[in-house]
């Protein structure tokens, strides 16, 4: 990455061990987030989408800055996203072409066209693709960090979960199994004002999503979700106590999410005010850049660029992505088992 | 007599019931302001209230328990899914408590629990499922399955006013896709446990409910062209199933083909088939044959959607080669 912008003897230290190529990095994903789901909205508007598009505008931060806390690599720790968790997918290595091959539904898609938007995992890059009914991670997640720690390998499971997916049965039943088991398990609780058009005073009595889980015996606290480093650290904490067989750790990002629920929700039911303000004063991205030059970690010549090659590197995904063909028909039937490889094709197919 | 969509219908037989019955209440995420994800609820908590349409929290265990002690009390609950496949969070609830409240200790449990189900919208595996074989095997519970717009209302407010708990499947890609003239001055009430004869015919019955209908019918207009007449039998409510109304039909056209969009192994087709085994057999002059999804999730890409499940051209060729059969 080239460099021409040395921190000053005035910048302040860099938070949390963070190197200045670091910050350049988290940036990246941030603006990779941001441009990928724009383009994938334009995408949606030519009726190029097949089904619908989830948007994570304004809650980039949250997701970047958890999973970077993460080691990344093969065999390293593992995670399991939600719909809006695009930029927790990015940091671990999922491609921005096989993001728009899911939405697109096209044969080389990651799931071969079975399944949509960013429901797919990779295991070997660290994550692991989600189902919709919500909760049903938690459990698996601590399933997951329950084999890290029976073979005594020094990985981390961490598990997102809404303010609306937290009154899921599965989720409670999860947690203080993986509480109760002291499994390497971070957890983190999005408090993004909204589930669906539910507000939490309706999902929920108590005021933070960390109250609720002190209660299973395990530390949770609550940071500021649009301060990219905040999480960063949080989390970093928590997982690295986590790998010291410290047990499971829950951070609650507190967020907004600006977009409808999916781009079909006109989200009439949000307070026009509210919206305004959390895009003027609190956007995650614009308020990181701002640290970035404040502090002298970095010039803006140095983001534009960044800006650019994001802009290259998802026009070409996507000009690419559209040229490709959808799935084969009979393609449907495989892999239902392992042995037998396929389903058997309905008689009235061969009449 | 005004047109109506089969989610309009659907909304005005629970106004009604609304209206009608002050015991009876909604309850489900994002019901009440947001009027529900297809708006099958729109403009009910403005007019009867947030105390009678109350937005739940994700909590379908919760929903339905809630529902179901409730309808203990004397009121009348109908619990909505947002998509049906979130049923399954619900499923001990339904079948542990729900269905045997009344067999094991007398506690009559009249409630609803209703939700879109139903795939060929591109809705991948977990917004497209149809859940009626996970419910139809447990004694208690009642099942109806509207296709019409007519019966989405008449079955609505049959189900409320049942001293049963019901499961009530609407299909979402018939929710803006039919429309019908109701009378705006009569009561509709379709009983439950009755099928309908949706189109008559000679030379072989077809079985189905819910999409699948208007694929039969259109199989079977096709099918006219050719000079085969085809029998199309609407079943609305799969549990109790009308076991009469299809052995009429199977001992008027002798032949039976069985259509269903859910998949193969462990749908009600087998079922169907088996009742007509042990009632009409002497009467059948072919095979039972049938005609449903494949045996996989349902995929989201359209080619294996479509590839997937049953289309009109399946049911033709099928009806074709038993006619001839
Ligand atoms: C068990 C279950 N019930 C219902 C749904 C339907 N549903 C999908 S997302 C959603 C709202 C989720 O809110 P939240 O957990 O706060 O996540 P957010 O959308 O805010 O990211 C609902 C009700 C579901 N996916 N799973
Ligand atoms: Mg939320």
């Amino acid at each position: 990455m080239a460099s021409h912008a040395a921190p000053t003897a005035q910048s302040p230290p860099i938070p949390a061990g963070l190197s200045r190529d670091q910050l350049l990095e988290i940036y990246r994903y941030l603006r990779l987030t941001r441009t990928l789901e724009e383009r994938l909205t334009a995408l949606y508007r030519q009726s190029k989408v097949v089904g619908g598009l989830f948007r994570s505008l304004g809650q980039e931060a949250e997701s970047v800055g958890s999973a970077y806390a993460l080691e990344r690599g093969s065999h390293r720790d593992l995670m399991s996203p939600l719909t809006r968790n695009l930029g927790s997918m990015l940091v671990m290595g999922a491609a921005p072409i096989q993001i728009l091959r899911q939405y697109l539904a096209r044969a080389e898609s990651p799931t071969g066209g079975r399944d949509l938007n960013i429901h797919f995992g990779d295991l070997e890059r660290g994550y692991l693709g989600q189902i919709s009914h919500l909760g049903d991670m938690i459990p698996v997640m601590a399933g997951i960090a329950l084999a890290f720690k029976l073979r005594r390998e020094p990985r981390v499971g961490l598990v997102y979960i809404g303010d609306g997916g937290m009154s899921a049965g599965a989720f409670h039943e999860g947690i203080n199994f993986a509480a109760a088991r002291r499994v390497p398990l971070v957890v983190v609780g999005e408090y993004n004002h909204w589930a669906y058009s539910t507000p939490p005073r309706k999902q929920f009595a108590v005021e933070h999503l960390a109250d609720r889980v002190k209660a299973y015996g395990i530390p949770a606290v609550s940071v500021d979700g649009n301060d990219v480093l905040a999480v960063y650290e949080a989390t970093r904490f928590a997982v690295e106590r986590a790998r010291q067989g410290k047990g499971v750790h829950f951070i609650e990002v507190k967020t907004y999410r600006r977009k409808g629920h999916a781009e079909h929700d006109d989200q009439h039911y949000v307070p026009q005010h509210e919206l305004e303000w959390w895009a003027k004063e609190n956007d995650p991205i614009d308020r990181y850049v701002q640290r970035l030059l404040g502090s002298g970690w970095a010039e803006e010549q140095e983001l534009k660029e960044i800006d650019e090659r994001v802009r290259v590197e998802i026009d070409a995904a996507a000009d690419a992505c559209l040229g490709e063909p959808a799935p084969g028909p009979e393609s449907a039937l495989a892999d239902v088992y392992g042995d037998p490889p396929a389903a058997e094709r309905l008689w009235f197919r061969s009449v | 007599m005004a047109e109506v969509t089969y989610l309009e219908a659907l909304r005005q037989g629970l106004w009604e019931e609304m209206e009608r019955d002050e015991r009876v209440f909604i309850l489900g995420e994002d019901v009440g302001s947001y009027g529900g994800a297809f708006k099958v609820t729109e403009g009910f908590a403005k007019q009867f209230g947030e105390e009678r349409v109350i937005d739940t929290p994700i909590s379908e265990a919760a929903i339905v328990g809630a529902a179901a002690g409730a309808a203990h009390m004397g009121m009348r609950p109908v619990a909505e899914m947002q998509f049906i496949d979130f049923i399954s969070c619900a499923y001990d609830m339904l079948t542990n408590y729900v269905a045997t409240a009344r067999y094991r200790a007398g506690l009559p449990t009249p409630m609803v629990v209703r939700g879109p189900c139903g795939g060929y919208v591109r809705g991948g595996p977990f917004h497209s499922q149809n859940v009626e074989a996970a419910f139809f095997h447990t004694p208690g519970l009642k099942i109806v399955y509207p296709a019409t717009a007519r019966d989405a209302k008449g079955l609505v407010k049959s189900a409320i006013r049942d001293d049963d708990p019901v499961i009530y499947l609407e299909h979402k890609w018939l929710y803006r896709r039919i429309k019908e003239r109701l009378p705006e001055d009569e009561e509709i009430l379709t009983p439950i446990g009755a099928a309908r004869v949706a189109h008559e015919g000679n030379d072989l019955s077809v079985v189905t409910y819910g999409a699948t209908l208007w694929k039969s019918l259109e199989a079977a207009e096709q099918l006219d062209k050719d000079g085969v007449s085809v029998e199309v039998l609407d079943l609305r409510t799969l549990l109790p199933l009308d076991d009469a109304a299809i052995m009429r039909s199977v001992k008027k056209t002798n032949k039976l083909l069985i259509v269903h969009e859910d998949t193969r192994t462990g749908g009600l087709a087998g079922e169907i088939a088996a009742r007509v085994n042990e009632q009409a057999f002497e009467w059948l002059d072919g095979p039972i044959m049938r005609v449903t999804a494949h045996d996989v999730p349902l995929p989201y890409a359209p080619t294996l959607e479509d590839f997937v499940l049953p289309q009109t051209g399946d049911i033709v060729k099928a009806a074709r080669w038993l006619a001839a059969y």
